[in-house]
């Protein structure tokens, strides 16, 4: 059935920025292999003439009016900044 | 071996509304930094956003006049990925429902017209501001975050840069009609990347393509383009292979320079956001929108042709900014002869609007001043060497143009009987001149006109001065 590789396992990780060990990613091949077994249980049903789900909520067109309101101040914005200069949250240079 | 190139291009707008796309936040910019935040652009947990409906509006607005279909069934999905611009890891943006979808919009260039194309266009969120300080630090500014973007997206239709800067003139010059965003490339709310690969010709399979980035103007996407061309060619005339890489243009070496090469595809596991419910667009919003949107610069243009039996050039030149065109038809709505209101706008305003470096909406200038200007003109009053002069106070401090004429003493001498009785008296001071004139010296009548403005000041009718000079010659 399916079958999660250690590979995969360590892609998503790093996606997710989880630092994580050899032990912990062979812990987890196994632990996310059964999960998404178990959720293959759902292949069992016929659903072709289903229409894709993307929400459970029975609601559309949620909207507001086009109205700016100012909520917080900029010293309540930068408050928990680990750390800030010149107004501006301060972060490690990301090269991309 | 013979190339052909293919371009596509991802655009990015700004939408002008009052507020953010998913925040009340203010949506403006130059404020100080991080001064238009709050907890929903901060990213901060067990917040919800909430789509702002003038977003949607403007959205479907830009859409329809690039001729896109309307989703009728839309949503939004996270695009998952680790930067500093966006606190929340997330952007919120659109997959597999886009709210417009196969667009296109006709270009011309060099003579031919061409329709490139618009896969589609979604709705997302900007992102902050980060600046790097060059000491291993980053700056960040969360004021841009959640500002509503729609992203176009063009089919590979562009064959050549110089038709990929006539895409980005044309399609900046129909959503600046629409009125939902500024599209100012110096400010950022229209931003371009370029995609650019080559192909022999008669192959059908597209070339490995390069993605161009840090395209600041229009002029640069071109220059870009060009380069990135040549290199190509270079590489494949020689044997080698393209890599699908992100290169950067670089203003001083006219190069374009190598960021990063891409392994395999992005990954950003798009899934559907689970905070904002989907949006569903009946027809009756869409025929709303529809009936919101004015009249097209290509509309226009062809009415000024048409209609108003302008020259082709001047109903280009007269709409390709919706404040030069709605100054040019205000001027028409205040009496002005359409001609006469082009070539004043193509003239004279625009010399002085280059040289100023100023927006029609920043000098004195009214389209009532200009019309009546252009009256007064027409109606002999004044020459068009006085109007020079009405113009230059017009355009610097505005006010009326007759009480301009008044004030500075402008009038225009059209009174036959004043006019013979000064040309009488400059013959009589000038006998040799007559002389020379009769022996078919044409310099003499020059010289004698000359004399004429001298005292009247400039202020004598031109026309009449010459009538009346030569007239007043053959009698003697």
């Amino acid at each position: 059935m399916s079958e999660i590789t250690k590979e995969q396992v360590l892609h998503v990780a790093h996606l997710a920025r989880l630092a994580i060990t050899d032990e912990e990613a062979e812990k987890m091949t196994k632990e996310l292999d059964a999960i998404i077994g178990y959720a293959e249980l759902l292949n069992e049903l016929d659903t072709d003439n289903v229409e894709p789900t993307t929400h459970v909520l029975d609601l559309k067109n949620v909207m507001r009016e086009d109205e700016p309101r100012k909520w917080i101040d900029r010293e309540d914005a930068l408050k928990n900044a680990p750390d800030q200069k010149n107004g501006q949250f301060r972060v490690p240079s990301i090269l991309d | 071996m013979n190339f052909e190139t293919i371009i596509g291009l991802e655009v990015h707008v700004e939408l002008k509304t009052k507020s953010k796309i998913f925040s009340p936040s203010p949506n403006a910019f130059g404020a100080a930094p991080n001064e238009n935040t709050n907890p929903i652009d901060l990213g901060y947990p067990g917040v919800l956003p909430v789509l702002n409906k003038e977003a949607v509006n403007f959205a479907m607005k830009a859409a329809m006049a690039l001729n896109c279909e309307i989703a009728t069934h839309t949503k939004f999905d996270r695009k998952n990925y680790f930067y500093p611009d966006n606190p929340k890891a997330y952007q919120i943006s659109q997959f597999d429902q886009p709210i417009g979808e196969n667009g296109w919009i006709e270009i011309e260039v060099d003579g031919y017209t061409k329709k490139i194309g618009i896969t589609r266009i979604h709705m997302e969120e900007d992102a902050g501001k980060l600046s790097h300080t060059g000491d291993g630090y980053s700056l960040v500014d969360y004021n841009r975050q959640g500002t509503p973007l729609i992203e176009i997206v063009s089919e590979p239709d562009l064959r050549t840069p110089a038709e990929a800067y006539a895409y980005l003139e044309k399609l900046r010059n129909i959503i600046q009609y629409t009125g939902v965003s500024d599209v100012k490339m110096e400010e950022g709310s229209l931003r371009c990347d370029a995609n650019i690969s080559l192909r022999p010709i008669g192959q059908e399979k597209f070339g490995t393509k390069a993605e161009l980035k840090n395209l600041n103007s229009f002029a640069f996407v071109q220059k870009g383009l060009e380069f990135e061309e040549k290199r190509q060619q270079k590489v494949l005339l020689a044997g080698g292979e393209i890599l699908q890489e992100t290169r950067r243009y670089d203003e001083s070496t006219k190069e374009t320079i190598l960021m990063r090469v891409k392994e395999g595809s992005d990954d950003y596991r798009y899934f559907p956001e689970p905070d904002l419910v989907p949006l569903y667009i009946d027809d009756a919003w869409k025929e709303r929108i529809r009936a919101s949107i004015p009249e097209l610069p290509d509309a226009r243009k062809a009415r000024y042709v048409n209609e108003l039996g302008l020259p082709a050039y001047d109903a280009m030149v007269l709409t390709l900014s919706v404040e030069m065109s709605d100054f040019f038809e205000a001027t028409l709505k205040a009496g002005a002869d359409a001609k006469a209101a082009s070539n004043w706008l193509m003239g004279e305003v625009s010399a002085y609007l280059n040289k100023q470096q100023k927006d029609l909406a920043d000098i004195a200038l009214t389209p009532e001043g200009l019309a009546k200007m252009i009256t007064l003109i027409e109606d002999g009053t004044l020459s068009s060497k006085m109007a020079k002069k009405v113009f230059a106070e017009l355009v610097e401090n505005g006010g009326d143009p007759e009480q301009i004429v008044k004030d500075k003493g402008l009038v225009q001498i059209s009174d036959e009987g004043q006019l013979t009785e000064i040309i009488s008296s400059i013959l009589d001071q000038n006998e040799q001149s007559v002389v020379d004139f009769k022996n078919g010296k044409d310099r003499a009548l020059g010289f004698l006109v000359g004399q004429v403005m001298k005292q009247t000041k400039g202020q004598a009718n031109p026309p009449m001065v010459n009538k009346i000079l030569i007239a007043e010659m053959n009698k003697r």
